[in-house]
C-alpha cells in the first residue's frame, strides 16, 4: 500500500469522526440547554406542527432570508439546493449497487455543480462588494467560501475538464466504506478534491458552519406560541419556584 | 434644539453605509453602589472582572440555549444588516445587528469555543473574528448594549432567527454582575422593590391622583366613573404601566380603560403594590429580578381576590406578562379559568366590541385622522387573541371601531416588521437622547410619508414607552407632541354615556360572564 493511499485512508477516517463526533456533542449541547423562557419571534404557530411547518419553511425555502435581502436568498438557497443535489449525486461513489433514485438525479447533479459554483461568487461577491457585509466579515468568513468554492471546481474540473479514472475513485471509496482499503488514485484533481472535503469535515464543527444543526435548535423559530395556556418553566429556575413566598 | 445632527426625512429609509465612531461615547450614566446591590449586583468594578465577566458568559451559554445557538450559528451572511433603526438613523457600523452581536461573540470565540482557545494560543483568534477581553471591551459593550432597544426586528429575518435582543440581555448581565450596571434601568427596578412602581409614586400620592381622574371624568362627561384601587372582592386586577397614571397622553388612555370598563359594568380594581406593568428585570437580562418584580402581580392578586388579571396599554410589559408571567409566577389556577392569564386590555375592549356591549360614537374622532404605530415587543414578542397575528389586528379593529378616518403607514414599517420608537429596551433616559432621536428616524419617515399622503394627523400607540419617546423626539421631526395619542383615549372619548344607561350597566354587573 502506498503512503498515499494510508495517508488518505488514515485523513478521511479521522475527519469522519471529527464531524460526526463533534457535531454530534453540538447537538446534544442544544438538546439538553434549557430554553427558559418563550421567545418565538412572533407571529409564531400555535401548534407544534405548525411548528414543524415554520421549521420546514425556513430550512427548504429559508423564508426569514427571502424576506430580508432578495440577493443573499438567491445566491444562498442556490447554492444551498445545489450542494444539496451535487452531495446526494455523490452517494453513487460510496455504494453498489447504487440506488435507483441516486441514478435519477446524476444529470441533475451536472448542472448543479455550476449552481454552486455561481451561488458561491454571488455570495463571496457580496462580501466583498457590499459594504455592510464586508465590515462583518472575518477572514475564517471568506476562506470558507474560497475552500467550498474550490471543492466545487475541482470537482466540476474533474467531470469537464480533466477526466478523472471515475472507476478507480470509487473502488477507493469503497474500499473506505468496507475497511477494505484499495490505491488511492493519484490524479491531481482528485487529490486536492478529496482533501479539500477532508478538511470541511474537519473545520464543520468548529465553525460557522454549526448553523446547520444550530437552526433546528433555535428558539425564536422552534418554539409554540402557547404561553399563556401551559406553563413553560426550565429545570434551573424551579428553585426560584420554591423560594417564592406565595 | 440638539447639540448633534438630526437625521433628515426622505421619501423613504436610505441604506447609509456603515461608518466608524459616529455613536462612540462612554454611554449612559453608570448606575451608583446602591443601584445596584437593591439588585443582588456589586456595587463597583469587581477586582477580577475579566473572570467574572468570561465565567458569566459561559454560564449564561449553558443556561440559556437561545444564547448559544445565537453566538455559534451566525454566518454573516448580512440580512440584518439594514434592519436596526439605529444602524439607519446613526449610520454607526457597530449598530448593524450582526455587528452589536459581534462585540459579544468575539469574546464567546475566544474564550469558549475550541477553534478560539486553540488559535488565540497561536496568536492567531484574528482569523476567526475572537478577542480577548479588554477594558476597551467593556466599554464598548456598555456604550453599544445601550443602543439596541431588544426591539427584535433583525430577528424576523434572520434565517436562524438570531435575536440580538437576547444578546443584549445576556451582555448587560454579565456587566451587572462584573459591578457595571445602567443607572436608568437599575435605579428603577429598585423603586419598584422599594415603593412599587417605576416612578415611586407611593400609595397615598397614587390614590390622590386616581381621586383627581375621577372628578376630571364626572366633570367632562358627567358620569362618576370610578378608578378603584387596592379593592378587595374585584373581579379584574388592572396592571398599567405607571405613567398611565399622570404622564400625557398615557393618562387619557388610562381614563379610556376606566370608561370601558365602567360602561361595560365590570368590577375592577388597580392595585398600589402592583402599580406598575412595567418590568426591566427584562431588559438586564436578569431572570432573578424579572421573576421578582413579577411576583407582585401575582401578590396582589392573590390579596385582592380577584378573578382575571389585565394589563394596560405597554409594549414591554406586555411580553413579560404574554410570554413570562405564567413562567415566573405561575401557575395562575386560583383565577377564573375561562379568560386567559392575563388579558391584554385591547383583548378585553375587543371582545366587548365584537359583542356590541359599548355604546360607540365614533364621529366624536372625526377630528383626527390616525394611523397606528405597531409596538415592537407587542409585534413580535406576544400575541391577543386566538389567533396569530391577533396582536396587529385587534388594535386596528378597535381603532377602526372608534375611528372613521384611520391609514396604515406603509409595509415594511408596520406588523412584524414594525420600527421601534427608538427608546425602547431601557434607553428612555435623557442622558441617551442622542440615540432615541436618531433611532426614530425610521418611524418617523414612514409617519411622514402618511401625513403627506393621507392627511394622518395622529398617530395611536400602545406602550407607555412608546409614548414617552415619541412625545419627547417628534418635535426634532417638525411635528408636535399631541400628535401621539393612547388608543384607549380614541376609544373613551368615543363611548357615548346616558345617565339613565349608566345606571342600567351598573344593575347588569356580571353581564359579561
Amino acid at each position: 500500500m502506498s503512503f498515499l493511499t494510508i495517508l488518505f485512508a488514515t485523513l478521511f477516517y479521522f475527519a469522519t469522526a471529527v464531524i460526526l463526533i463533534g457535531v454530534g456533542f453540538k447537538i446534544w449541547q442544544y438538546a439538553t440547554t434549557p430554553a427558559p423562557l418563550k421567545i418565538p419571534t412572533m407571529p409564531a404557530p400555535i401548534t407544534r406542527s405548525g411548528v414543524v411547518v415554520r421549521m420546514a419553511e425556513e430550512v427548504v425555502l429559508f423564508k426569514s432570508l427571502f424576506k430580508g435581502n432578495k440577493w443573499t436568498w438567491i445566491f444562498g438557497w442556490m447554492f444551498h439546493f445545489a450542494l444539496l443535489l451535487v452531495t446526494l449525486r455523490h452517494l453513487r461513489y460510496f455504494q453498489e449497487p447504487v440506488w435507483w433514485w441516486v441514478n435519477v438525479i446524476q444529470p441533475f447533479g451536472m448542472y448543479a455543480g455550476y449552481a454552486m459554483v455561481i451561488g458561491l461568487l454571488g455570495l463571496l461577491a457580496r462580501r466583498i462588494f457590499v459594504a455592510r457585509v464586508k465590515y462583518i466579515s472575518a477572514p475564517s468568513d471568506y476562506l470558507m467560501l474560497v475552500l467550498i468554492l474550490a471543492i466545487g471546481i475541482t470537482g466540476l474540473a474533474m467531470k469537464f475538464i480533466s477526466h478523472t479514472d471515475i472507476v478507480a475513485v470509487k473502488e477507493f471509496m469503497l474500499g473506505l466504506m468496507y475497511l477494505d482499503i484499495q490505491p488511492m488514485p493519484t490524479d491531481v484533481l482528485f487529490i486536492a478534491h478529496l482533501s479539500l472535503v477532508i478538511l470541511l469535515m474537519l473545520v464543520f464543527p468548529f465553525s460557522k458552519l454549526l448553523h446547520a444543526p444550530g437552526v433546528f435548535f433555535s428558539p425564536t423559530r422552534n418554539q409554540v406560541d402557547n404561553s399563556r395556556e401551559k406553563r413553560h418553566v426550565a429545570d434551573w429556575a424551579l428553585k426560584f419556584d420554591e423560594t417564592r413566598k406565595s | 434644539m440638539a447639540d448633534f445632527e438630526i437625521p433628515e426625512l426622505k421619501d423613504y429609509v436610505e441604506v447609509p453605509l456603515p461608518q466608524i465612531g459616529v455613536m462612540e461615547s462612554e454611554g449612559p450614566f453608570i448606575a451608583k453602589p446602591d443601584h445596584q446591590e437593591a439588585l443582588g449586583f456589586p456595587g463597583e468594578l469587581v477586582d477580577d472582572w475579566e473572570n467574572v465577566a468570561v465565567n458569566k458568559l459561559g454560564d449564561l451559554a449553558n443556561r440559556y440555549r437561545g444564547l448559544r445557538v445565537f453566538l455559534d450559528s451566525c454566518v454573516k451572511c448580512g440580512a440584518c444588516t439594514d434592519k436596526c433603526h439605529y444602524y439607519l438613523g446613526t449610520t454607526d457600523a457597530k449598530n448593524m445587528p450582526v455587528a452589536r452581536q459581534d462585540l459579544l461573540r468575539s469574546v464567546y470565540r475566544y474564550y469558549h469555543t475550541p477553534a478560539g482557545k486553540v488559535l488565540s494560543k497561536l496568536g492567531m483568534e484574528k482569523l476567526i473574528g475572537a478577542r480577548k477581553l479588554t477594558e476597551d471591551v467593556i466599554n464598548e459593550w456598555y456604550n453599544y448594549f445601550h443602543q439596541c432597544s431588544q426591539c427584535r426586528r433583525c430577528s424576523v429575518f434572520c434565517p436562524y432567527g438570531i435575536d440580538t435582543a437576547e444578546i443584549s440581555m445576556a451582555a448587560r448581565e454579565v456587566l451587572d454582575q462584573i459591578g457595571v450596571g445602567q443607572k436608568y434601568c437599575n435605579e428603577i427596578i429598585g423603586k419598584v422593590y422599594k415603593i412599587g412602581n417605576n416612578l415611586g409614586l407611593p400609595e397615598p400620592a397614587l390614590a390622590d391622583t386616581l381621586e383627581g381622574l375621577e372628578e376630571e371624568i364626572e366633570e367632562d362627561i358627567g358620569v362618576a366613573v370610578k378608578l378603584p384601587l387596592n379593592k378587595k372582592g374585584a373581579d379584574i386586577l388592572l396592571v398599567t404601566p405607571s405613567a398611565d397614571f399622570f404622564a400625557e397622553p398615557h393618562v387619557d388612555g388610562l381614563i379610556g380603560y376606566a370608561k370601558v370598563f365602567h360602561q361595560a359594568g365590570l368590577n375592577w380594581t388597580l392595585s398600589s403594590h402592583a402599580s406598575e406593568a412595567g418590568n426591566f428585570g427584562m431588559f438586564i437580562g436578569s431572570y432573578e429580578n424579572m421573576q421578582r418584580v413579577t411576583m407582585r402581580i401575582r401578590e396582589a392578586a392573590l390579596e385582592l381576590g380577584v378573578k382575571r388579571i389585565v394589563f394596560g396599554e405597554c409594549g414591554h410589559a406586555w411580553r413579560v406578562a404574554y410570554s413570562f408571567l405564567n413562567t415566573l409566577a405561575g401557575p395562575f389556577d386560583f383565577l377564573d379559568p375561562n379568560y386567559p392569564v392575563p388579558q391584554h386590555i385591547l383583548e378585553v375592549t375587543h371582545d366587548l366590541i365584537q359583542r356590541g356591549k359599548l355604546n360607540i360614537d365614533a364621529s366624536e374622532n372625526d377630528h383626527m385622522t390616525l394611523t397606528f404605530h405597531d409596538s415592537c415587543n407587542v409585534a413580535r414578542a406576544t400575541r391577543m387573541g386566538p389567533k396569530p397575528g391577533g396582536q396587529m389586528t385587534i388594535p386596528r379593529e378597535v381603532i377602526k371601531a372608534v375611528c372613521n378616518n384611520f391609514y396604515d403607514m406603509p409595509q415594511g414599517t408596520i406588523g412584524e416588521a414594525t420600527y421601534c420608537c427608538g427608546g425602547g429596551g431601557g434607553l428612555l433616559t435623557d442622558d441617551l437622547m442622542e440615540i432615541r432621536v436618531k433611532g426614530a428616524m425610521p418611524r418617523m419617515q414612514a409617519l411622514k410619508t402618511v401625513v403627506e399622503e393621507n392627511g394622518v394627523t395622529h398617530m395611536a400607540a400602545i406602550c407607555a414607552i412608546c409614548k414617552s419617546q415619541f412625545s419627547k423626539v417628534i418635535p426634532y421631526y417638525g411635528f408636535t407632541m399631541d400628535q401621539i395619542i393612547s388608543v384607549h383615549q380614541l376609544v373613551g372619548d368615543a363611548l357615548v354615556f346616558e345617565p339613565d344607561e349608566t345606571e342600567k350597566s351598573e344593575e347588569s354587573e356580571t353581564s359579561e360572564d
